[in-house]
């Protein structure tokens, strides 16, 4: 499954760059993007794991930039 | 890190500005003084020093916001008063600036891609509503109003009207449209009021498929967006680790250095040690770049490829479709008798006259006037050869040489057109049709321009003959042409050709994406033309051109070229200054004003620098 998410208030390139990488090393993640220029994430991964993926990419965005809001895009 | 509303990071920074400034008025070291700039200080830093611990309790240690607070509040323990608060204050504002400026090219961006639409005027029965473009269904009726974009791909059911189709294409020609003609999403309605079938959902619409590729294209990182992103990675800890070693190691071993001295020198380290400039500079400007390639009507699949179209060095043309329109013209008739070229046309386009293939139109065309089907009897077409009839009372024979030859005719073939059609009137031969398949208006323009942008080969490949090869590359100014090849031949071609090429330079192929699939996936950037509507050329190239317009090669490469040197320009200004402060600081002559400057100054100038690309008019 893939997905886009906004991130609103993304505003640190270097912090978009470290939630790229923490995200694509998740387990069940195909392919991920932090874009910084768009403020947008995007997931591919597994079906079955996707609802953690997604959480634990939220954690991984919260711990960088605690004030970013994650919505659907 | 959120943003706090404009006016109070600015209202913080003038309160901490007056503070400091009154600070500087007063006596030296009065303890009124001191607690001015502490005033001051956390008036304005406060929030660094918060979000530097709120971090440190997540385990982020080396964020900017903690280098800053151990910056300043270092140069506040060797009491360095004014300049911590100089520091600070320097560093919000250029925070300041840095966000607009990124929020500014991310709007710009936004409105460079402003093809998505924002609602639809379904019509149900009488009633028409406004719904969103999502909940409009394949087969549902929508109404677009002048001014209006158009919602989703679908079919004009009533009315006529121009389209202005250049958020797509970048082509800037109104498009008439009538009923029948299909609309493609993120054009927009001039005048008429339109009716019209919805073809394809939102997803599939072509608007949303442009934005996709673009946003996913920042995906696909260049070799330079990789060195950023790596050499970001070692930066910091290699500052940090050189502040370290420089404020503890110096002072112990050289005789009658200050602790104190040393120790401001390793703060200007931790001042520039975040690599912000870079980051944020580099993708942007391929972003930049991508999103004025698209304003262009260019797609280009990945900032790798806009980074190899810099470097071309060979373009390989495919001809028809690409450099030809692939429609056929007669270009001459040539008589052989006292028949007039009149005649010759007109016994062709007769025994032509109940073929719709695309030859036979041509003649049709170029006779250009009424058939009269009561002189036309005894047609007979002969597949791969031509047709014979009875005209007038006369036998007629309109063929290639083949026909001739099983009629026993003597005829020649000419050497430079693509196709012959031989007449024979009651077995005598009359002379022949030559037809040749058009040239694009600004193929020469593409040729010519790809020549300025130094690229060193143009070859052109195609299916036919050589000599019309040869002829088509000699009206185009292309050097080297190869004619008669197979599919699988065009790919030994570039393969060839690809070895024949210096290793830093890139082979370009552009075709029409139908058929060179092979091809295009072979190439170090495969170009399909005329993508607009056409999914499997979308599907199967790097960049995608959206009309049919071979001049926007060099376009795209003028784009790619102009991306290129303005990060290179990034990367050189940033890694410049802050190694340019980094030695300075060392030695002791650089101050904390000019590591402020490395940092948050180079990051402002450098994001200015990437908006040019979007900028750049071409």
């Amino acid at each position: 499954m893939k997905r886009a998410f906004k991130l609103e208030g993304l505003n640190c390139a270097n912090c978009a760059e470290k939630m790229e990488r923490e995200i694509k090393a998740l387990k069940g993640v195909n392919f991920a993007s932090v874009n910084f220029m768009t403020a947008k994430m995007i997931i591919d991964g597994d079906d079955a794991r996707f609802d953690d993926i997604v959480k634990a990419a939220q954690g991984i965005v919260a711990r960088y930039e605690p004030d970013v809001v994650v919505k659907k895009a | 890190m959120r943003i706090a509303p404009r006016q109070k990071r600015i209202a913080e920074i003038a309160i901490g500005l007056g503070l400091f400034l009154l600070a500087l008025l007063l006596e030296a070291e009065s303890a009124a003084r001191l607690l001015l700039f502490l005033a001051a200080y956390a008036v304005t830093g406060g929030d660094v020093i918060l979000r530097a611990a709120r971090n440190i309790s997540r385990r982020q240690i080396f964020d900017e916001n903690f280098l800053m607070s151990v910056a300043t509040i270092g140069a506040f323990c060797i009491g360095q008063y004014s300049e911590a608060v100089a520091v600070m204050l320097f560093y919000k504002i250029g925070m300041l600036f840095q966000d607009r400026a990124v929020e500014k090219s991310r709007k710009s961006i936004a409105e460079l891609m402003n093809i998505r639409p924002d609602y639809a005027n379904l019509k149900r029965g009488d009633v028409i509503d406004r719904v969103d473009p999502d909940e409009v269904n394949v087969g549902d009726v929508i109404v677009i109003k002048p001014g209006e974009k158009v919602p989703l791909d679908c079919v004009v059911m009533e009315g006529s009207s121009s389209l202005d189709t250049s958020p797509l294409t970048g082509e800037s020609m109104p498009k008439a449209v009538l009923e029948g003609d299909e609309l493609l999403s993120g054009s927009v309605n001039l005048n008429g009021l339109l009716v019209a079938r919805v073809k394809k959902n939102v997803s599939e619409s072509t608007a949303s498929k442009i934005l996709d590729l673009v946003e996913n294209a920042s995906a696909k990182k260049s070799k330079h967006e990789n060195f950023i992103t790596k050499f970001a990675r070692c930066y910091t800890p290699a500052v940090v680790g050189g502040a370290a070693f420089i404020a503890v190691v110096p002072p112990l071993v050289l005789e009658g250095a200050a602790f104190g001295d040393w120790i401001y020198r390793a703060l200007v380290f931790l001042v520039i040690s975040c690599p912000c400039a870079l980051v944020i500079s580099i993708p942007l400007s391929f972003f930049g770049g991508l999103g004025a390639a698209a304003r262009k009507g260019i797609l280009v699949k990945g900032s790798n490829y806009l980074e190899a179209l810099a470097d071309a060095e060979v373009a390989v043309f495919d001809k028809t479709g690409t450099l030809t329109k692939g429609t056929f013209k007669v270009q001459e008739v040539v008589s052989k008798d006292i028949y007039n070229n009149e005649e010759i046309l007109k016994f062709a386009a007769c025994a032509e006259g109940f073929s719709n293939h695309p030859i036979s139109l041509s003649i049709r065309r170029a006779y250009g006037k009424e058939i009269d089907a009561a002189l036309i009897s005894k047609v007979k077409e002969i597949p791969g050869q031509g047709v014979i009839a009875t005209i007038d009372g006369h036998f007629v024979a309109a063929g290639n040489g083949k026909m001739m030859q099983m009629l026993d005719i003597p005829a020649e073939d000419p050497v430079d057109a693509v196709t012959v059609v031989h007449v024979a009137v009651d077995g005598e031969y009359k002379g022949y049709i030559a037809i040749g398949d058009v040239i694009k208006e600004d193929a020469v323009k593409a040729i010519s321009e790809l020549k300025a942008q130094k690229v060193k080969r143009v070859v052109m490949l195609t299916g036919d003959a050589k000599s019309v090869a040869e002829s088509v590359a000699l009206s185009l100014g292309i050097d080297e042409a190869y004619g008669g090849l197979l599919p699988a031949d065009k790919v030994q071609k570039v393969e060839d050709l690809m070895a024949g090429k210096s290793p830093k330079g890139k082979l370009v192929f552009v075709g029409d994406g139908i058929n060179d699939a092979p091809v295009l996936a072979r190439a170090d950037v495969g170009i399909a033309m005329g993508g607009l509507g056409s999914d499997a050329a979308i599907e199967a190239a790097d960049v995608v051109i959206m009309t049919d317009e071979p001049s926007k090669v060099p376009v795209a490469i003028k784009i790619a070229k102009r991306t290129l040197a303005i990060a290179r320009q990034n990367i050189a200004i940033a890694l410049g200054v802050k190694g340019a402060v980094l030695a300075l600081g060392a030695l002791g002559i650089a101050t904390m004003w000019a590591a402020v400057f490395a940092d948050v100054g180079v990051t402002l100038i450098a994001v200015l620098n990437a908006i040019r690309v979007l900028g750049s008019d071409l």
